[in-house]
């Protein structure tokens, strides 16, 4: 009776940010009539896209009970170096060459934890504030302005979808696939579940450990090019502390922060649930200044739920010495 | 595998030579020789049951060939060849599979995931993305091999114990494992559950494929192996045929060592004092059932068993650290009606933790911080509770000397960089400051060396004469037969026996820790 009332919280922990959805969407549709319409929708998934691209890529450390603080600051140096660097250059040039830069990024992290062994935690920390502080050397402390063709391919869409989505979508399929269909991917979710008894199977966790910060980092760059083209102008202040709408991002959609557990889908659902809140308080008026309020309680339901599945799952398989007879 | 080593392999079966043969493995850890010119041979379609008290070296032998640890000294020779692994997975990809006690497997994966999660047949050769119709098919064939009927599909989350084992026994036929290493693999698994296990390992055995076999189950060695080798202290003291072979001898085998100036003298005819831990009945489903027993004033009540019979988890129950269904818990004479940590020791409990590492110390921090730690609210008081540091510094610099902490500076020493031994002695000295009445001793000793050991022993007894009651957890018989008034043996969560000093027999008491196994054994 026990175990069952224990699987039932279970089911509705798992659920809760769905739950929690649906609510949002019946309230905010009620308080405006402009919430639940098509072209709404597409408006919060464009808005949103950005920050899924990031959280994917923060759902493959997150995966492997890792952190990234530094993708904001991912963000805004591959912002910056479009902006300042590679003006004259065509997006579908530069574009990649920003994506590389930003694995460069994701690589000095993964050098440093892996190589070095310094935590995740402290070493993205670090690199947040470098990554910040060359950016705006680079940019001078000023505004940087984005070219002509970037902006155009912001405002672009390809059959009647925004491009933003379109990246975006590309994003998601590549890392489905390779989590659900290739050995790296399954050996992610390995490493999260016991790095020891990885390294005992034979797993090259550092290998794999590096790659998923790599990983991360190129995520952040792509997300910085895309925040980019939609906003004209990369200001001192852009990416910045995007890390929190990314975690929780992933939170949300049933990533655990210890790592072996979540999906990019769920991720992409959070993503967008952050972006329905926001949304929401717009279209209904509500007072700016309660947003990141209303965001951070949020957040702080979805870490509650993450952390009370966990206790739960644990109470759940507590290992039993005794066999008792049934 | 090369075409030499395979000629070399079937002329080493014809010629009856060992599959395996292991000479002179020498290991210390931290200059503490654990194994001593270990030696021992295996043939191919035998199985070698290897046995020997807790910290005998049997797991040290086995992590050497399961290439987790690497050898000081010594040869091993397999399959004609000198065999020497870098790592696990070195030793897995040459033919010799470590099924460990605490299983590899990750239960967010599926059973087909788990047993290729290094190498997954691929959907086009050169392409990295899994072929996982081809990966459920082999799975399944592996698994027939091992008859668990269960779709590879199936998240190991969902297992029990018994099927994970069996799924760890088919990742290691999917190797081509020729000698598979079982790590006592039977402590968690139901009698049917081990049956089953043992139809598969004579199965595996009449392929061709070594076993060995480490257990404290000396019933199951019995009825399993074909020969036997006993370990006691890192030394081979004897290997026989299991005909040569019985329970009583391997018993006498694995315990004959002498005990010497080891355990300092106590007054153990002193009277006791009055009763300051009563627990009766208590039950937890699942973890202990029915525990009872009275620890007097100046008592020192020993528990041995085997490695998860229930007593670390009687002594977190006791301390209110984990719940507990039924049953009451006394201390002093006061009934606890809801125990947490904090309750226990406000009522005089203390509780050193058997990892002190994780639970007991601040590593990064000072001696005399961590002997304040749990009793800083003993010298607060006055204005806005401030404490008084005069008065503690002086009181932990005399706790130090007390339990004769050997460092030059408690105050700039940092606990990571003291030995074993003396971390211990902060952990106790922690404790004592706040002078508990109960004082539970998780594996009090293990991990540090004779020395400390001793002065350890000391402290317990001059504990016990001011009056505390120790409750003292071990898997050292010795240790326990060497410094306790009573003796309670545990077994499956239940106490199996009692015994006063004066009737201690380290043979009768290793029988009533592995009494499950003499009994299925005459069954």
């Amino acid at each position: 009776m026990n175990g069952f009332r224990g699987k039932f919280t279970l089911l509705a922990l798992q659920n809760a940010p769905l739950i929690l959805f649906a609510v949002l969407i019946i309230v905010f549709g009620f308080m405006s009539d402009r919430f639940l319409t098509p072209i709404n929708f597409v408006n919060i998934v464009n808005q949103a896209s950005h920050i899924a691209i990031i959280a994917i890529g923060m759902t493959f450390v997150l995966l492997i009970a890792g952190i990234d603080l530094s993708v904001g600051a991912n963000m805004y140096l591959s912002a910056a170096v479009l902006g300042v660097f590679l003006v004259g250059m065509p997006p579908i040039v530069a574009f990649p060459v920003v994506a590389v830069l930003g694995l460069a990024f994701g690589a000095v992290n993964a050098v440093i934890i892996t190589q070095l062994r310094v935590a995740a935690f402290i070493t993205t920390l670090a690199t947040l504030f470098v990554g910040r502080g060359i950016a705006l050397y680079f940019s001078g402390n000023k505004m940087v302005p984005f070219s002509k063709s970037v902006l155009e391919f912001g405002r672009s869409t390809y059959l009647g979808v925004p491009s933003a989505i379109w990246v975006f979508a590309v994003v998601l399929i590549i890392a489905l696939l390779v989590l659900k269909l290739t050995t790296f991917g399954r050996q992610v979710y390995a490493i999260g579940a016991d790095p020891d008894a990885a390294a005992k199977a034979g797993i090259n966790v550092k290998r794999v450990v590096f790659a998923v910060y790599c990983i991360c980092g190129v995520c952040a760059a792509v997300g910085g090019l895309v925040s980019g083209s939609q906003v004209a102008v990369a200001s001192s202040t852009f990416g910045f502390q995007k890390e929190f709408p990314v975690i929780a991002a992933a939170v949300l959609g049933g990533t655990s922060l210890f790592g072996g557990r979540g999906s990019v889908l769920g991720t992409v659902f959070g993503a967008v649930l952050i972006q329905t809140v926001e949304n929401g308080l717009v279209m209904t008026n509500a007072n700016p200044y309660i947003y990141p309020l209303v965001i951070s309680v949020i957040i702080f339901i979805a870490v509650f739920t993450d952390s009370s599945r966990t206790t739960v799952l644990e109470r759940l398989e507590r290992r039993k010495i005794r066999v008792e007879p049934d | 595998m090369t075409a030499t080593t395979q000629a070399a392999r079937d002329a080493a079966i014809t010629a009856g030579r060992p599959l395996l043969k292991v000479e002179g493995l020498c290991k210390s850890f931290f200059g503490v020789e654990v194994l001593h010119k270990v030696g021992f041979s295996l043939q191919a379609g035998r199985v070698l049951g290897l046995v020997g008290e807790n910290g005998s070296g049997k797991s040290t032998t086995m992590n050497i060939i399961g290439g987790v640890h690497q050898m000081d000294a010594g040869q091993i020779q397999f399959d004609g060849a000198v065999y020497r692994p870098k790592g696990p997975r070195d030793a897995a990809r040459q033919g010799i599979a470590f099924i460990h006690q605490e299983l590899n497997l990750f239960r967010n994966l599926s059973i087909a995931e788990n047993l290729f999660i290094t190498e997954f047949p691929k959907l086009v050769p050169g392409l990295p993305f899994i072929d996982r119709s081809a990966a459920r098919k082999r799975a399944a064939e592996l698994l027939a091999a091992v008859d668990l009927d269960l779709s590879p599909t199936t998240l190991v989350n969902k297992l029990s114990q018994g099927e994970r084992q069996l799924v760890e026994i088919a990742k290691a036929l999917g190797a081509k494992a020729k000698v598979i290493i079982f790590d006592e693999p039977t402590t968690s698994l139901t009698t049917r559950e081990t049956d089953r296990l043992f139809d598969i390992i004579n199965r595996l055995r009449a392929q061709g494929i070594a076993i060995i076999y480490i257990s404290h189950i000396l019933a199951d060695v019995m009825r399993l192996c074909d020969n036997i080798t006993v370990l006691r202290d890192g030394h081979v003291v004897g290997s026989a045929l299991k005909s040569d072979m019985t329970i009583e001898r391997m018993i006498s085998m694995m315990v004959g060592r002498s005990i010497d100036q080891l355990f300092p003298p106590r007054d153990y005819a002193a009277p006791k004092g009055d009763p300051v831990l009563d627990v009766a009945g208590i039950t937890q489903r699942g973890t202990v059932k029915d525990i009872s027993f009275t620890l007097k004033a100046g008592e020192v009540l020993g528990i041995s068993g085997l490695m998860g019979a229930g007593r670390s988890e009687l002594a977190r129950i006791l301390f209110g650290i984990d719940p507990y269904s039924s049953g009451e818990i006394k201390i002093g004479g006061v009934a606890i009606t809801a125990p947490t940590p904090s309750v226990c020791m406000d009522h005089g409990m203390a509780f050193l933790t058997e990892d002190r590492r994780a639970e007991g110390l601040m590593m990064e921090a000072a001696i005399d911080t961590n002997i304040a730690l749990s009793s800083l609210q003993n010298y607060a008081g006055g204005l806005g509770g401030m404490i008084d540091r005069g008065r503690l510094a002086g009181d932990v610099q005399k706790m130090s000397t007390s339990v004769q902490i050997s460092a030059k500076d408690i105050v700039r020493t940092l606990v990571k960089n003291l030995s074993g031994g003396n971390q211990q002695k902060v952990v106790i000295g922690k404790w004592l400051l706040r002078d508990p009445k109960v004082f539970i001793l998780d594996e009090p000793t293990r991990g540090i060396d004779v020395g400390a050991k001793n002065e350890v022993y000391k402290i317990i007894n001059s504990l016990a004469a001011g009056g505390a009651g120790i409750l003292m957890i071990s898997s050292e018989l010795e240790e326990l037969v060497g410094m306790c008034d009573r003796i309670m043996v545990m077994a499956h969560g239940e106490i199996r026996a009692t015994y006063e000093r004066g009737s201690f027999d380290r043979e009768e008491l290793l029988r009533a820790a592995m009494w499950d196994g003499i009994r299925s054994s005459s069954k």
